[in-house]
């Protein structure tokens, strides 16, 4: 059973989206995705189109593309990722968050109920 | 490897008990195989310090029976297949008519006239064509036994001492590529001490219906159930070519560092495994960002190849690779692998990667 908090919002490619921008991807997806090697941030000031490719997290078989979940434009990335990508698995909504947006506008995201039942 | 199933995924005599285990699943060659159970990390480190079962049922199995099957397998095969004695297993290959090859293959030797060759799963039919097609001449029946086998692979350090106590035979005086008859846990199989992983270990050949039975019995003395995710890293970091990736109907075989399959012998193709190979099959190692197949491997900003197979190593802790580059480019040093469009400093690192 994995974990997804209620006060987040999630898009269907499996990234989450708080209210204050930060950007993640959920439990249900680095546990599909296993060990998690690499990650690739976006630049800080890069502008972003909800849906746009913005990041690419490896895993030890595959590299997965990160989609922005929500338009705006990048203002910090999680750069603890650099030495540690192990904790996208490991604290998926906390530790391993990737970057933040200063959000213009939401892609059409779900609520933790409706991407909870889609990923169940 | 992208499949886009046309027909039902088949399945192999384990399917059910892959989903018990909580497999995930993955269409592999025109088969529905587990990928991974607990993890690939800590699949691959089991088999590493431990020992793990792999199902490898989807491989073929052809015996070659008759006076003649000495003889056909020396004229399909670039290895020496009169050096193998009852009991012993080589590793060999099936050259094509036009380069390339068809498949790699492991031969069992049986008794005089009797073989089994063990073929690649997604290579079955083209194999079984291939070699239906150069008997002629020869007094030999082949028969595709690719049903009636379950195959599990036991590998590992410790995969001797884990199966020592269910097996009727004196285990340490086998040694590599030893094939012979067993009980093991009361059925009759055949085990060969051969793999896959860079370890130790054994496979197990089972009659499909008992496989079941004797996949739970190695689970239940403690060997990790491990899928075609550890598989892959853990033959990467032994440097073990693979079928579709370091081999194939279009690459030069002597790309690879395994000219010694290759024998001074009169056989299918020969012509072409004469000429020397334009790429080499080189190993590499970066620093952070993992390299995945088909990605180009350059020297000094100039495209000399690309990536055969690549991972972040278990084991070592850092990304691996292998990649066919230009024959002049073999022995260079340093390259730069090219990632999303950036290029990525890499070093060239002696194969295997890791020896156990």
């Amino acid at each position: 059973m994995t974990n997804t908090p209620s006060d987040l919002k999630y898009a269907a490619s499996h990234e989450w989206l708080s209210a204050d921008g930060t950007v993640g991807i959920t439990d249900f997806a680095q546990e599909q995705l296993g060990d998690v090697v690499y990650v690739e941030l976006p630049e800080v000031g890069r502008a972003v189109e909800a849906g746009e490719t913005i990041a690419v997290v490896e895993s030890v078989k595959t590299a997965s593309d990160i989609y922005a979940p929500a338009s705006g434009t990048v203002v910090a990335v999680n750069d603890a990722l650099t030495a540690s990508p192990e904790l996208v698995n490991s604290a998926p909504y906390e530790g391993g968050w990737l970057f933040k947006l200063d959000v213009t506008g939401e892609g059409d995201l779900m609520d933790a109920e409706a991407y909870a039942s889609a990923n169940g | 490897m992208t499949d886009t199933p046309t027909e039902p995924l088949k399945r192999t005599p384990l399917h059910a008990a892959h989903l018990r285990a909580g497999a995930r699943m993955v269409p592999f060659g025109g088969w529905d195989m587990p990928v991974q159970y607990s993890g690939l990390k800590a699949e691959h480190e089991a088999v590493r310090k431990g020992a793990g079962v792999f199902d490898v049922s989807h491989m073929g199995e052809f015996r070659v029976t008759g006076p003649g099957a000495l003889a056909f397998l020396q004229s399909v095969t670039t290895n020496d297949v009169s050096k193998l004695k009852p009991g012993r297993a080589q590793y060999n290959w099936l050259p094509g008519v036009q380069g390339g090859l068809v498949d790699d293959i492991y031969i069992y030797m049986v008794r005089d006239g009797e073989y089994l060759m063990v073929v690649n799963a997604s290579n079955i039919a083209k194999d079984w064509a291939h070699l239906s097609a150069h008997t002629a001449g020869f007094e030999v029946q082949l028969s595709d036994e690719s049903d009636r086998w379950g195959l599990l692979a036991v590998q590992g350090p410790k995969a001797a001492e884990l199966l020592q106590p269910h097996v009727d035979v004196d285990l340490s005086a086998k040694k590599k590529n030893a094939y012979f008859a067993a009980k093991l846990f009361g059925f009759d199989v055949m085990l060969a001490r051969t793999g896959y992983t860079g370890e130790d270990g054994f496979e197990v050949f089972v009659d499909a219906s008992e496989a079941e039975t004797v996949w739970d019995k190695l689970l239940g003395i403690g060997l990790i159930p491990a899928g075609l995710g550890a598989r892959d890293t853990l033959r990467l970091e032994a440097g073990f070519p693979l079928y579709g990736h370091e081999f194939s109907d279009t690459i030069h075989p002597l790309s690879s560092t395994y000219s010694w399959v290759v024998k001074d012998k009169a056989h299918v193709g020969r012509e072409h495994i004469s000429l020397a190979p334009a790429h080499k099959l080189i190993g590499l190692k970066l620093e952070r960002v993992p390299v995945r197949e088909g990605y180009p491997v350059k020297v000094a900003g100039q495209v000399v190849g690309h990536v055969t197979s690549g991972t972040s190593s278990p084991t070592l802790g850092h990304p691996i690779a292998m990649a066919l580059v230009e024959a002049a480019f073999a022995t260079a040093e340093t390259f730069e692998v090219e990632v999303r469009g950036k290029d990525h400093p890499a070093t060239r690192m002696d194969l295997p990667f890791y020896k156990g």
